[in-house]
């Protein structure tokens, strides 16, 4: 006796998404929460990534997703104690729709919406609904979930049986834990974002951030802005609101003997900070954690009745763009497909399953993060980049510019010095080296391919 | 803009802003509470964004405050002895972001 076709684990990007394909190729789906509302437990920075969504939702802008601003506006800062060092990109053309598939979204809010497409395309939403494990049959085939709930609000007698079980329960991935599908993760491989939301009017986001309308501005910090620890700090537009946080590897902040919130106020202190939120009341304060697990710690994505899909499956690009909502909702669609080929076949083992592996192969999921698979390990061997350099790039710029003293004959050599003395050229030689070939770029992989681009561009 | 610096919010003020629904009974726990106090880091201590555990000298063991947890589970990660048992709140309860 089934209750369902497919149970999908946890109502976030990857969860909806899953949902929603599996209900349109005609099966039974039930999509648990565990929050009061989808959303509930759910934070990210903020810039969702919408080009999957437009494959599932064509016209999301019409049908009121809750949007805040599209990115037209994004930038990096370096910065040392006091100095800030900054590169920024603007495209007026990001104006027009699909605006770069780049908006600023508040997780509450949107995924809050995104369930309530699926529930009204036929995919049953419980939320309030705990899974505590995946019910079996003596070989070991998922049956179902056993559920937690209040009492007296549970009408299923603590267990939904489906032969198929989608896991998109988020980055700590539990269940996946107690599956065997993937180990506890190491600190090592775990960040850890701590965020503020923080209210101030529209006019004075707008007058800050140099933004007009539904423009918004995207903004990373290195350096300094998180003690010099390894991570980045963020600052991002929303309509009314600012989204302002650090996020940093869970080890090493471990390590700093340096709280949370003491990093977050150290970065909204910064003098390049402060200035963008002063006056910003605190609406919340959250906490989550992301996976930089990347392509070589990849856990079992699938077994006999399971699949496993966004951050739950580790499914995050470990490289200097980060996305993870869009590989979210991409490995969801690919679950929720392959759950309507497995009902198709009347098969849920392994052998069926395993083209959900294969799809993701084939998709930019997994090709990205087979591409930037070097890069985990890179930021592992070279902590500097994140946590010293910025900072020293900061301070040369300062000596550069900085009026009187040194005769500005002199001031190429003392740049070069503090060059020297921060950095050194054969550490920086070592590590450039070392991050062409974890980004993969120049020539990777054949020393004649990067002579050739050398004698071409000199 | 003012040059003294401004008074920075404590956790638990940061904490007010948020919306919870308050389980009622912990779900977080000390598998055996007395390899706390051998603990040279108490990592917990300092990494959880919430404060939600806190070293007692007088009673020689870790105090949870569940009611601020903010189920991020980086506690569950740093603590050396793997001594923490961590599961979700029930169904509904706990942290209910409305921004996110």
């Amino acid at each position: 006796m089934t209750d369902f076709d497919v149970i999908v684990v946890g109502a976030g990007p990857a969860g909806v998404s899953a949902a929603l394909e599996a209900a349109r190729g005609g099966l039974r789906v039930a999509l648990l929460e565990r929050g009061a509302y989808p959303g509930a437990k759910n934070l990210m920075g903020g810039v969702l990534y919408t080009h999957v969504l437009a494959e599932l939702i064509p016209d999301f802008r019409d049908r009121g997703a809750p949007l805040e601003r599209h990115v037209l506006r994004r930038g990096v800062s370096l910065l040392s104690a006091d100095a800030e060092m900054s590169l920024g990109f603007r495209n007026h053309r990001w104006d027009r729709p699909p605006h770069n598939h780049s908006y600023t979204v508040l997780r509450a809010r949107f995924d809050r919406w995104f369930a309530g497409v699926a529930e009204a395309e036929g995919v049953e939403l419980l939320t309030g609904v705990v899974v505590d494990r995946v019910l079996k049959d003596g070989e070991g085939r998922a049956q179902g979930v056993a559920v937690r709930m209040p009492e007296g609000e549970d009408p299923s007698g603590g267990e939904l049986r489906a032969p198929l079980v989608i896991l998109a329960e988020g980055a700590n991935g539990v269940l996946a834990e107690a599956e065997g599908l993937r180990p506890r993760p190491s600190p090592r491989h775990m960040a850890l974002g701590v965020k503020e939301t923080l209210a101030l009017p529209r006019e004075t986001i707008e007058e800050r951030f140099g933004l007009e309308g539904e423009q918004g501005a995207a903004w990373e910090y290195l350096g300094e802005a998180t003690a010099g620890l390894r991570g980045a700090g963020f600052v991002y537009t929303n309509r009314d609101t600012l989204s302002v946080g650090v996020v940093v590897y869970a080890s090493d902040l471990a390590a700093s003997g340096l709280m949370p919130a003491e990093v977050l106020d150290r970065f909204k202190a910064h003098p390049a900070v402060a200035p963008l939120v002063e006056g910003g009341e605190v609406l919340e304060y959250g906490a989550h954690m992301i996976p930089e697990t990347g392509y070589d710690r990849l856990p079992l994505l699938f077994r006999d009745g399971v699949l496993l899909a966004g951050d739950a499956a580790g499914l995050v690009s470990t490289s200097p763009s980060h996305e993870g909502s869009n590989y979210a909702m991409a490995s969801g669609r690919m679950a929720g497909q392959t759950a309507v080929a497995a009902h198709r076949a009347g098969d849920f083992s392994s052998a069926t399953l395993t083209q959900y592996r294969r799809r993701l192969e084939d998709s930019f999921v997994l090709k990205d993060m087979a591409h930037y698979r070097a890069w985990p390990g890179f930021l592992e061997q070279n902590p500097h980049v994140l946590s010293r350099w910025p900072a020293a790039a900061a301070e040369m710029a300062e000596a550069w510019f900085r009026v009187g003293g040194t005769p500005r004959s002199e001031r190429g050599a003392e740049v070069w010095d503090l060059f020297q003395r921060r950095v050194g050229i054969w550490p920086f030689a070592a590590t450039a080296f070392q991050m062409r070939n974890a980004l993969r770029i120049l020539g990777y992989g054949k020393t004649d391919k990067l002579l050739e681009y050398l004698a071409r561009n000199w | 803009m003012s040059t003294q610096p401004k008074r920075t919010l404590t956790v638990e003020e940061r904490l007010a802003a948020n919306e919870v629904r308050p389980d009622r009974c912990s779900h977080l726990d000390l598998v055996e509470p007395g390899t706390c106090g051998t603990c040279e880091g108490r990592e917990c201590t300092r990494v959880c964004p919430a404060g939600t555990y806190r070293w007692s000298e007088e009673a020689g063991r870790v105090i949870i405050g569940f009611e601020n947890c903010l189920e991020c589970g980086a506690c569950r990660l740093v603590c050396p002895h793997a001594n923490i048992s961590w599961r979700y709140p029930m169904g509904g309860m706990g942290i209910c972001y409305r921004y996110g």
